[in-house]
């Protein structure tokens, strides 16, 4: 299988560090795109946007395919590694949601054995 | 080996989980310790749900909290993030005491994302189920490559974000 070394991590960080071939990941999310089609949507020029890809190509993000004169890009393999990274992080921000939730929920405990405490005095 | 490691399992158990279920469903579930009329009002009470929902140990603030818990109403969060706010709006469809809660989010462009709280008390402990259906497998796709989904602000989960935790785990990136 293909081997992910310090190089490769180092072509994804620098292929996401742009806010453009963020949007391009986002917008091939939804559905594959061509180079024209991205580069209307982004508001850039041909060239401009063939780079762009090429960087997300060079990380494996994105995969494009020629045929005939449209050049086709689609999500690429590394994509489903970032889903399972993205789901932990996801879980991370409700685990620590929880833990305030946790503390609020003591404290309503605590406020409701004070009053019913009160009530029966 | 000591004694203490038998409790363990007790409390691995009592971690939030996170699952795809299908291509436009993600589930998040977690139990707290308390009754479920108190969970249902920390979810509905806007001065209870803002002291929870942007946890301090994440990089982000929330400037303003309604909710208009009652079917039809409307609820509002603003989050503040480096210097910039983001919208997370829409409204309830469904809210039966102490039980359920449903309400869409209507920010995205992609049509609704609906999202279903259930509560289940058993023991005095109520079991939390967070269920959103998004308006197609594309919606879903679109905000995990982003890195952003329904109450979580894009900036929060940008892919660099991800890369970072790809990075530490080299091992399973190699296989």
């Amino acid at each position: 299988m293909v081997q992910y070394g310090s190089g490769r991590l180092d072509a994804s960080f620098a292929a996401i560090s742009d806010a453009t071939r963020r949007g391009v990941l986002e917008q091939l999310g939804r559905a594959d795109a061509s180079i024209t089609d991205l580069a209307q949507t982004f508001h850039m020029t041909l060239t401009g946007m063939r780079k762009h890809v090429g960087v997300l190509e060079q990380a494996e993000l994105v995969t494009s395919e020629k045929v005939g004169r449209v050049r086709t890009c689609r999500l690429g393999p590394r994509r489903l590694e970032a889903e399972t990274a993205w789901i932990e992080r996801y879980r991370q921000l409700w685990e620590a949601r929880f833990d305030e939730l946790d503390k609020i929920v003591e404290e309503l405990k605590r406020k409701e054995k004070v009053d019913g405490r009160n009530e029966s005095d | 080996m000591d004694a203490t490691r038998a409790i363990e399992p007790t409390l691995v158990e009592n971690d939030a989980t996170v699952e795809r279920t299908s291509e436009r469903e993600l589930v998040v579930t977690r139990t707290v310790n308390g009754p479920a009329r108190i969970v249902f009002e920390a979810w509905t009470n806007a001065e209870l749900l803002e002291r929870w929902w942007a946890p301090k140990s994440f990089p982000i603030s929330l400037l303003s909290c309604e909710t208009d818990a009652r079917v039809g109403g409307r609820y509002r969060l603003v989050f503040g993030y480096e210097g910039s706010t983001m919208e997370f709006f829409g409204r309830y469809l469904e809210v039966t005491p102490h039980s359920r809660l449903v309400w869409t989010n209507d920010e995205g462009d992609d049509g609704e994302t609906v999202t279903t709280v259930s509560f289940a008390e058993t023991g005095g402990r109520t079991l939390v189920v967070v269920h959103d259906l998004y308006p197609s497998k594309e919606a879903l796709d679109g905000a995990i490559a982003s890195g952003s989904t329904s109450g979580m602000p894009e900036a929060l989960g940008q892919l660099d974000e991800l890369l970072v935790t790809l990075g530490r785990e080299g091992g399973v990136i190699g296989t």
